[in-house]
């Protein structure tokens, strides 16, 4: 053992660095919009496109507030993100429960019906659920924005295996006090899944915030885009502009990055349920 | 494959590790369109700081692809890496020590046994990951806007351009054939690498 721990202290050092390079090719193209964002464009490609920022303008953030009109496509992200996360809440948790406690006709087939919605993407609606909006006159809406995602199998089905693995006992006991379903559901069900809506919420949130082709189809005027809409109008400004474009990256992706900060095991979870079996 | 090796270096008990872990994961963060508008400085012909490597370059059809690509990697590595180090997570402990025992080096120990065992994942992620390639619109748009010449046209990006009355019968058509194309995909893939996969007892 003796002679074994001068060489793990070798190839410990020898992993510190194979990680900190793998860090730096990982965060190399942050670390190089933020150099863009921060120089002066005209200055920045006189000195040759150096790795570091030249001329520094620190103001660069606000006036993505202020000439990109940030703020606000933020807060229509924002309503938007918030109608699909708490759409998707209310309409899985009601379902799920449906799924996994409620006998009635119909129901494995009714199952299976919502679970073959995952095998089609938006994609492949997108020009009939576009027209649909047009219709009704909800292009440029909040409802147009965020109607599509109301309802998720993902959720139903993430929700049910949750509800479904609370044990029998608690179900009887819970009859047993006199619970109705909405007791039950209030008072068993969502406190013992807990850590399963939470995941959930935590990946819903991020799908919303980030989307980009539902909102691309249904938005045709500026003062609707949500913000990573807003992304694509600021940054075909490039050339002399392109700095608040980059400023404006940055600060979209501040939110989810907060989110995978201090709520990682959430979200890890959530975006491993169904891919690791055990 | 970068997610992969990504996951391996950072499944270890290692002081500081979570860092680490977070940084691989950190571009799970990132929107497509946020990838994109990153990328752009990345690769534009005008302004990129590889706007000069002809390999990525946006600004010929045989290169386009490759530096629209190298975006999507970029974007889906933190995803990947998540879902693998879940993966590895889930291989018990004992099976390394007695692989240690059988004496297998390190590298021996990852191909011949750590891999396969986490192979369900990692066809699920082949699967999903060319799926999403499949659905490439955002980062097309706005990196090259399907060109140069139409060369990084993707089948949602010719289906978003058919909104107008007459084209929606094309749309529709194209719809369905990327359904089906994206259907028969993931089966065949399915289908070819599940004689490979380990799913255990």
């Amino acid at each position: 053992m003796a002679a074994d721990a001068p060489r793990s202290r070798w190839s410990q050092a020898g992993w510190y660095a194979v990680l900190t390079g793998l860090s730096v090719v990982v965060l190399f193209p942050i670390y190089m919009t933020l150099v863009r964002a921060l120089s002066t464009p005209a200055t920045y490609f006189q000195e040759g496109r150096p790795l570091h920022p030249v001329d520094v303008q620190w103001d660069v953030f606000s006036r993505a507030f202020s000439d990109g009109d940030l703020g606000t496509k933020a807060l229509t992200s924002a309503v938007v993100t918030a109608l699909i996360v708490g759409g998707q809440l209310a309409t899985s948790i009601v379902a799920a429960y449906a799924f996994a406690f409620l006998e009635f006709p119909g129901r494995r087939l009714l199952f299976a019906a919502f679970m073959a919605t995952l095998m089609l993407p938006i994609e492949v609606t997108l020009l009939a659920n576009v027209q649909t909006m047009r219709d009704l006159g909800w292009l440029n809406s909040y409802q147009g924005l965020a109607a599509p995602f109301l309802a998720t199998a993902f959720g139903t089905f993430l929700l049910r295996q949750g509800f479904l693995g609370i044990p029998r006992d608690l179900r009887d006991a819970a009859t047993l006090d006199g619970f109705g379903h909405l007791a039950f559901l209030r008072r068993v069900a969502l406190p013992v899944t807990r850590p399963v809506v939470a995941a959930f919420t935590v990946v819903s949130f991020l799908a919303a915030w980030n989307q980009y082709t539902w909102p691309r189809a249904v938005v045709t005027e500026g003062r609707w885009e949500t913000i990573q809409i807003g992304l694509r109008s600021l940054s075909a400004a490039t050339v002399d502009q392109g700095n608040i474009g980059l400023a404006a990256a940055l600060l979209a992706a501040l939110p989810v990055f907060a989110l995978l900060i201090f709520l990682q095991r959430h979200l890890i979870r959530g975006l491993t349920a169904g891919a690791v079996k055990g | 494959m970068l997610g992969v090796a990504l996951a391996v270096a950072a499944n270890r008990r290692l002081r500081g590790i979570k860092v680490f872990q977070t940084i691989f994961a950190s571009t799970v963060a990132s929107s497509v369109a946020v990838a994109s508008v990153i990328f752009l400085v990345l690769v534009n012909p005008q302004i990129g700081f590889f706007g000069d490597v002809r390999f990525l370059s946006l600004a010929h059809t045989d290169s386009a692809l490759r530096g629209v690509a190298l975006s999507a990697v970029w974007a889906n590595l933190g995803l990947t890496f998540i879902i693998v180090l879940a993966g590895l997570q889930a291989v018990p402990e004992e099976i390394d020590e007695a692989a240690a025992l059988d004496g297998y080096g390190p590298l021996r120990k990852l191909f011949r046994i750590t891999l396969p065992l986490i192979s369900p994942t990692l066809l699920f992620l082949v699967v999903v990951l060319v799926i999403f390639g499949f659905q490439a619109f955002g980062q097309i748009e706005i990196l090259t806007g399907g060109g140069p010449a139409r060369s990084t046209e993707t089948l949602v990006y010719k289906i978003f351009n058919r909104q107008q009355p007459l084209d929606q019968g094309e749309g529709a058509v194209m719809a369905l054939g990327l359904f089906g194309i994206t259907l028969v995909v993931s089966l065949l893939q399915i289908r070819l690498l599940e004689r490979r996969v380990h799913y255990g007892s």
